[in-house]
């Protein structure tokens, strides 16, 4: 099953951070990334830059509305993303948790919507 | 199960079967949710194998293996129910599978007990996996496992029969759209997922022997369903210490809770009438705690249900063996340090070595239980017995602005009118 693993942290915090520890996240980042490939789950992903750079749009009767910001103002800021390919939920959790942004914020599983073997809801 | 032979022709046929459905429920459900592998398909196909039972049952008597019957008849209702759905290729996969397995030639009698057991389980796991809510794994519990229905669990917690239809499709849904694997985690994992398991039926049980809403205080039908699926687990998995011990606990609790309620009012423990314990249920939750205790692996269940023996085989509240019982909440708060297993402790010291060590112990838990109706009610209760009475009626008060169960209301009333009187 695919299933997207999205990365939610507090990017107040990010700014706080030395250029020591931004190098240490990153090099925890590439780790995990390897040994998803290496394990053959990865189907792509990405980092994401600040929600403050995020533009909502919204099309309301043919007029198109753009809003600064993202859709939601919350504590944590949705900062990245990976696609994976696993059996089942408890693999995906397992893969979640190995995450580094699981440590530092948390992480979304969610199941990727299966056209073939579902109607649309 | 040999009734078949006995009894062809049934003199009592829906209460004959009646039984025979809640004992067989959980195993056909359980075995019918791997073959099919969709929960609400699973539970359909055997409500309608259980409707044509009652057509042929009281005319062609019990069969001799009545789960083997239905499982085999749920899933050729299955296999109908896919072929008048079939527009999409996944359902023909299915079709193919099922009416693979129905052709194999495995008579159903050996298919059901060689793995229907491992399927119980599978579905207990299942049904309290951690991506599901806490409500949501007692709801699915009873109604799989248990075959309640959706009215009476709703009954039971009090819920509107909607908001539990509601619950329970949205759990079923997410098994199935989030990939929660049907299976026995693995080793590494089976401690967590235990662990789960057991916090569900202590759950329901404690739900029916001290409802937290309404006017009953006792509702017994969850407490013998907790119970009941404690031994099934028991059975299939002999040697876990932990869930002998929780099954012992069950025991040794529900023993009292006929003793419990008199005229509709709280009787405390040690104002109960002994005599009208349920030695049955002592005697075998003794048993199974001095099994669970051979293994030498002592886990916080263990040490409640040998809390509750000590209790259940006291002669007299007053020869109650306080101090054993002050060593046990000193073991158990080790492992377990939350506030209301302190709280028990701080209650098992005022005993042992009276009510100021008792009330020193309970100073620490004030704001952390500030909330809790229990913690105001026992320390009430000490704070009368060392004389401070309008401390007492204070914590009275604060304890009855909480509790939700009115014959606990009552009970909270008694004794704050009971200060009055000694005072």
């Amino acid at each position: 099953m695919k299933y997207a693993l999205l990365i939610y942290g507090a990017e107040a915090d990010r700014g706080d951070a030395t250029p020591e520890q931004q190098s240490q996240v990153l090099a925890e980042y590439g780790k995990f990334t390897e040994s998803i490939n290496e394990a053959g789950i990865n189907l792509g992903g990405e980092a994401l830059d600040d929600s403050t750079t995020a533009t909502t749009v919204r099309v309301r009767e043919g007029e198109t509305l753009t809003t600064d910001g993202p859709f939601a103002e919350t504590r944590e800021q949705l900062g990245g993303f990976y696609l994976i390919d696993v059996p089942d939920l408890d693999e995906a959790i397992a893969v979640a948790a190995r995450l580094p942004g699981s440590k530092y914020g948390s992480v979304e599983v969610r199941p990727v919507w299966d056209w073939a073997n579902n109607t649309p809801a | 199960m040999g009734l078949g032979q006995q009894h062809p022709r049934l003199k009592d046929p829906a209460g004959a079967l009646d039984r025979v459905f809640r004992e067989e429920y959980g195993r056909v459900v359980a075995t019918l949710i791997r073959q099919v592998g969709d929960f609400q398909l699973a539970e359909d196909a055997v409500q309608e194998a259980m409707a044509s039972a009652l057509v042929n049952w009281p005319k062609a008597g019990v069969p001799r293996n009545p789960a083997a019957w239905l499982t085999t008849t749920a899933r050729r209702k299955a296999i109908d129910r896919i072929r008048r759905a079939q527009t999409l290729s996944r359902k023909q996969r299915e079709l193919e599978y099922l009416t693979r397995i129905d052709q194999t030639g495995t008579t159903p009698e050996e298919s059901v007990d060689s793995v229907v057991q491992d399927d119980r389980l599978r579905l207990m796991f299942t049904c309290c996996h951690p991506a599901l809510n806490r409500e949501a794994q007692v709801a699915l519990t009873l109604k799989t496992l248990g075959g309640l229905s959706t009215a009476q669990i709703a009954r039971s917690f009090l819920a509107a029969e909607t908001t539990m239809a509601q619950r329970l499709v949205r759990a079923k849904r997410k098994i199935r759209q989030a990939g929660i694997p049907y299976r026995v985690p693995p080793d590494h994992q089976l401690p967590d997922r235990l662990a789960s398991v057991l916090t569900v039926l202590y759950l329901i049980f404690n739900e029916g022997y001290s409802a937290s809403e309404g006017d009953d205080l006792i509702r017994h039908e969850l407490c013998e369903e907790a119970i009941r699926l404690g031994r099934t687990l028991a059975e299939l998995m002999p040697d876990e210490p932990e869930v002998l011990g929780l099954v012992a606990l069950m025991l040794l609790q529900n023993s009292r809770a006929g003793a419990r309620i008199r005229d509709g009012e709280l009787v405390l423990l040690e104002d109960q009438d002994r005599g009208s314990w349920d030695s049955d249920a002592i005697a075998a939750g003794a048993t199974l705690l001095e099994e669970a205790l051979r293994r030498s692996q002592i886990g916080p269940y263990q040490l409640q249900a040998a809390i509750a023996a000590v209790h259940a085989t006291a002669p007299s509240a007053a020869a109650t063996d306080w101090d054993e019982i002050c060593l046990l909440y000193a073991r158990l708060a080790e492992m377990q340090p939350s506030p209301v297993v302190m709280l028990n402790y701080a209650v098992a010291v005022a005993m042992s070595k009276g009510p100021p060590a008792g009330l020193q112990m309970m100073e620490r838990l004030g704001e952390q239980l500030a909330s809790y109706y229990l913690f105001h009610s026992a320390r009430a209760e000490l704070l009368a017995r060392v004389g401070q009475i309008e401390e007492s009626r204070q914590a009275y008060q604060r304890s009855l602005e909480l509790v939700e169960n009115t014959t606990e209301q009552r009970f909270l009333l008694r004794r704050m009118a009971a200060l009055d009187r000694d005072a």
